[in-house]
């Protein structure tokens, strides 16, 4: 080997990351090990690699003792391992010189025991020790980066992003499945702790997207394929028939209120099923786009094909209705994917003890939101589905949310959502007003100061978590209430607490297809099923996918000023990339030695990525090494090992393997 | 002609289909006699163990053994035969990678001499009696090899300098080794006297290979009419061609049967079962374990198919049997 790439001289280094692996691993024992292996040149520890005089100290080293291999064992090489390439480079060596180990994740975190992770760290160090030996010097490939930008989800994080992007001169695709953007946003009353209405701040931005020239927005549309990789991606869009023509439409609805359906039957999924909406609808007044849309489950012609048409008479002039729309596909390429693709609400009759779907004066959050809402089904009167204004409301927060049985996770918004909705409740009746709470958090700017407002105004905190929600009355006062049954932790009695409405304080979920949008994306999901950032702190919309980022609840949940900031964050990630104009890759790619590929084909079918093509003249397979993202697969599965990827040849993962096998 | 290079032949743990293929050269074989001195061939020439010792070390110019090694004994020649050599090379996939006989590797010492001697149903031995490598008789020490617990390659053993692929290598291969040694331009020490590139690119049925190759069963040879033209991995028939060595001018193929690997994984590969295993994963079409396990059912032994010639010096080398 040393033939081939003249004297090894690696340099080792450990660093101590304060104490987060310092207090685990004897970090001056490994250096000292590592100084003992064949070709390290030196080694050393260091409280901090990643600092300036780390990164210095490696600098210095390569100058002075000649080194022309590094390895640096400290933290993840997701985190760091592009500083220490970068510092290695700096002092004029490839950067693929260079090995990161992991002695923090994969050791100090998760051993206790010192005598044992130290040896772990020392099996590690050595390992990528007789692995670097074997580094070649790699070059980073560029490409071009188109500089459009596709975002899913036209909530208020997909919006934001949008118009971000498109106020840079950016040309922005957004995608929306529902007719409508506005998200859950759209369906709020108010919003705290400002008490400025969600509407009012809102349309002006929707109908900012509609306007925008830079920006082409797709409703009622979903994205159905992904290929390509960053700088230019491929993406298909099905634009779900919605049996009106957008481009004729004007949004008079007059089709509405033609339709042979007299009376509005069907739920109105907007208000929550709380009114009645008809076939053809808009979903609010301020919908963009103002478009009418038909439900095909609804409507008479689309169902039997033998209604009069009501509709199409009233549209007659501009002929707008057209029951023959078919689904289209449109194919775009972009840079770089924002997703915004929001959440849903936790479905509280996964816990039948709060009596939701039972009780008709049980309701969530999301609809009281509705019910307090001037354009909503009752026109901003809050009365109970039996037609009562109620005298006492009870809020329950934490359903669904930092509960074993259901979501584990705070949903960080509930308990402003209460502090707001028991205000706006006890403005419009009147009512006394309970919430049950665990812990209260109101940490945001204004927030706290929100919280006092709501005590002052006399709304009632039992801390406890309610047992029940019931209708058994025990006493004649309690006749024709909902009862909690709740443990008042304060003051260390079980009480009852008759209430005419009851809501529950739903926590934030992922999508009910998260999944499905995470492996079209090929992105990853962290425990929770919320998407997951490249970094919790330092990189919390990036994803492992270069090109895409991720903004809003679809990331974890976040309140409205955080899901913009996230959005903000999002755009500026996507612009950054499109004025770079191209982007590094890693040389880490797989490719095929043609003399010895045999064209078995075995390889072709795998690429997740398409990279690999069978030339029928040749008869041999070829890797194109833009499209791949050196994923290994194709490696692995060459029957005849005709194919190498850089940075894992044979010879280094054997060498790895056999470093970390070795006993000392 | 004392000035002949001298030539050996030897066979270990083999079939004979090793030594039958030297007698393939047919009317070639009298062009290598004319070139060399056959010093040693037990197979067809009246030469003892004595003789061998009796030369002096490094005296004979080629030794080719064959078959893999079992016992004491073949241990013995091996060693004795390398010293005498100034060049050994590994003859058939049995020294070349432990073949068939190193399947055996699948079961311990005890295991096959119980089933040897006592438990096959063509056995009758009551008193269960076993050979032993020592036995007295009629005042006499009797003696036979040890047999070993494992069956090894040459190289497992000692230094091999070439091998020669093949179950058995075939005449051509052979003529060609052995003008490339008395050329006296050696190749590197170590190699495998074949082409380094798969079957699949001298297959004369490469053509109908899909590139997007799915596979709902895996049929045995003899349950199915094979079609005579199509790949047999597209037939949903396991042939080894993707993962072995070429050399062999697909005879098999050309006889409509499939690879069964007897050439051995190209140098760039370690473990030949494994490469063709993960070749052969990801065409299955069924994605629910019960589907996929009814598709797997139909490849019974699967270290007899994927590693037939090359288990003991695969990754696997043996089955530990505690």
């Amino acid at each position: 080997m040393s033939e081939r790439n003249g004297e090894v001289r690696i340099g080792v280094y450990i660093c101590h990351c304060g104490v987060n692996i310092a207090a685990t691993v004897d970090v001056r024992a490994v250096a000292e090990y590592a100084a003992t292996l064949p070709g390290v040149v030196v080694a050393r520890d260091y409280k901090y690699m990643c600092s300036d005089p780390g990164q210095e100290m490696i600098q210095q080293d390569i100058r002075d003792h000649q080194l022309n291999r590094v390895v640096v064992a400290a933290c993840s090489p997701s985190l760091h391992e592009r500083t220490f390439r970068n510092a290695v480079e700096r002092a004029g060596l490839n950067p693929f010189f260079f090995q990161m180990v992991n002695i923090r994740e994969h050791d100090s975190w998760v051993h206790s025991d010192r005598e044992a992770a130290t040896e772990k760290a020392k099996d590690l160090v050595r390992a990528a020790v007789m692995r670097v030996y074997f580094h070649k010097p790699l070059e980073r490939r560029r490409v071009p980066v188109n500089p459009d930008v596709l975002v899913v989800g036209g909530g208020i994080a997909g919006i934001h992003a949008a118009l971000t992007v498109a106020n840079s001169g950016k040309r922005v695709y957004l995608v929306e499945r529902e007719p409508t953007i506005g998200g859950h946003m759209a369906q709020f009353d108010k919003t705290f702790p400002t008490l400025d209405c969600a509407a009012c701040i809102l349309t002006p931005k929707m109908s900012a997207v509609k306007e925008h020239p830079n920006i082409t927005l797709w409703t009622y549309s979903e994205v159905v394929s992904v290929d390509g990789s960053v700088g230019d991606y491929r993406v298909v869009v099905k634009r779900k028939p919605r049996y009106v023509r957008e481009d004729l439409c004007v949004g008079c609805l007059q089709c509405i209120e033609a339709c042979v359906f007299k009376e509005a039957k069907f739920d109105d999924e907007f208000n929550l099923g709380l009114s009645k909406r008809k076939p053809i609808y808009i979903p609010f007044p301020q919908a963009t786009p103002k478009v009418v849309v038909i439900d095909p489950e609804a409507c008479i012609q689309l169902r039997t094909g033998k209604c009069k048409k009501a509709c199409l008479e009233a549209c007659a002039e501009r002929g707008a209705i057209d029951f023959e729309q078919k689904e289209t596909y449109e194919e775009i390429h972009v840079g770089s994917i924002i997703i915004a693709t929001g959440f849903q609400t936790f479905d509280p009759r996964r816990m039948p003890q709060y009596g939701y779907g039972k009780y008709p004066n049980v309701y969530t959050t999301l609809e009281v939101e509705r019910l307090v809402n001037a354009s909503g089904p009752t026109g901003g009167q809050v009365v109970t589905r039996d037609g009562r204004v109620p005298e006492s409301v009870g809020i329950i927060l934490c359903v669904g949310s930092r509960d074993e049985r259901t979501n584990r996770w705070c949903s960080r918004v509930c308990c402003m959502t209460s502090l707001k909705l028991a205000h706006l409740i006890k403005e419009h009746t009147g009512a006394e007003v309970f919430i049950f709470y665990i812990d209260m958090r109101a940490a945001g700017k204004g927030y706290e100061e929100f919280y006092q407002r709501v005590l002052n105004e006399g709304v009632h905190f039992v801390r406890g978590r309610v047992a029940e929600i019931t209708d058994w009355a025990m006493d004649p006062s309690e006749e024709g209430k909902l009862i909690a049954r709740v443990e008042d932790t304060n003051t260390g009695f079980v009480r009852r607490i008759p209430l005419d409405m009851v809501v529950l304080a739903v926590g934030l979920e992922p999508q009910f297809d998260a999944l499905n949008v995470q492996r079209l994306f090929g992105i990853g999901c962290s425990m929770d099923g919320f998407f997951l950032e490249r970094h919790p702190k330092l990189a919390p919309s990036p994803t492992y996918t270069d090109g895409i980022f991720i903004a809003g609840v679809c990331q974890g949940p976040k309140d409205i000023p955080d899901s913009v900031m996230q959005a903000g964050y999002a755009a500026a990630e996507a612009i950054a990339l499109a004025d770079t104009g191209f982007f590094e890759l890693e040389p880490n790619t797989a490719y095929i030695i043609a003399e010895e590929c045999s064209g078995c084909k075995t390889c072709i079918p795998l690429c997740p990525y398409q990279a690999i093509t069978f030339n029928e003249e040749k008869k041999k397979a070829f890797v194109n090494e833009v499209l791949c993202k050196g994923c290994g697969t194709c490696v692995a599965a060459c029957p005849s090992g005709s194919i190498k990827q850089n940075l894992f040849e044979d010879e280094e993962i054997f060498s790895e393997i056999e470093g970390v096998l070795a006993y000392a | 002609m004392p000035d002949k290079p001298k030539v050996a032949f030897y066979w270990c743990a083999s079939c004979g289909g090793c030594e039958e293929s030297i007698v393939d050269l047919a009317e070639d074989i009298l062009e290598v006699a004319q070139a060399v001195d056959i010093v040693f061939w037990p197979v067809a020439l009246d030469f003892k163990r004595k003789d061998v010792e009796a030369m002096p070390d490094g005296s004979i110019l080629a030794t080719m053994v064959n078959g893999s090694i079992r016992t004491s004994e073949q241990e013995e020649m091996a060693h004795l035969l390398r010293r005498k050599s100034q060049i050994l090379i590994a003859y058939g996939s049995c020294a070349h990678m432990g073949g068939v006989p190193s399947l055996a590797n699948q079961f311990s010492r005890e295991q096959i001499l119980r089933y040897v001697y006592e438990e096959a149903p063509t056995v009758v031995n009551e008193q269960k009696v076993r050979p032993q490598p020592r036995h007295q008789y009629d005042g006499t020490a009797l003696t036979l090899p040890e047999f070993r617990g494992l069956a090894r390659s040459l190289d497992q053993v000692v230094e091999v300098d070439y091998y020669l692929p093949g179950c058995p290598p075939t005449p051509k291969l052979l003529k060609q080794a052995v003008l490339t040694l008395l050329s006296g331009e050696l190749p590197p020490r170590g190699t495998v006297l074949a082409p380094d590139v798969a079957l699949c690119d001298q297959c004369p049925r490469k053509e109908t290979k899909p590139t997007d190759l799915q596979i709902s069963e895996f049929k045995r040879p003899h349950w199915t009419q094979i079609d005579p033209e199509k790949c047999f991995l597209a037939q949903g028939v396991v042939c080894m061609g993707p993962a072995t060595r070429s050399g062999c001018e697909a005879q098999c193929i050309q006889g409509n049967m499939p690879c069964t690997g007897c050439f051995g994984p190209t140098s760039r590969v370690r473990d030949q079962g494994a490469k063709i295993l993960s070749a052969l994963a990801s065409p299955i079409s069924a994605r629910e374990p019960e589907e996929i396990e009814k598709i797997l059912s139909g490849i019974p032994d699967p270290v007899g198919t994927f590693y037939r010639y090359s288990l003991a010096k695969s990754l696997l080398r043996a089955k530990v049997t505690r």
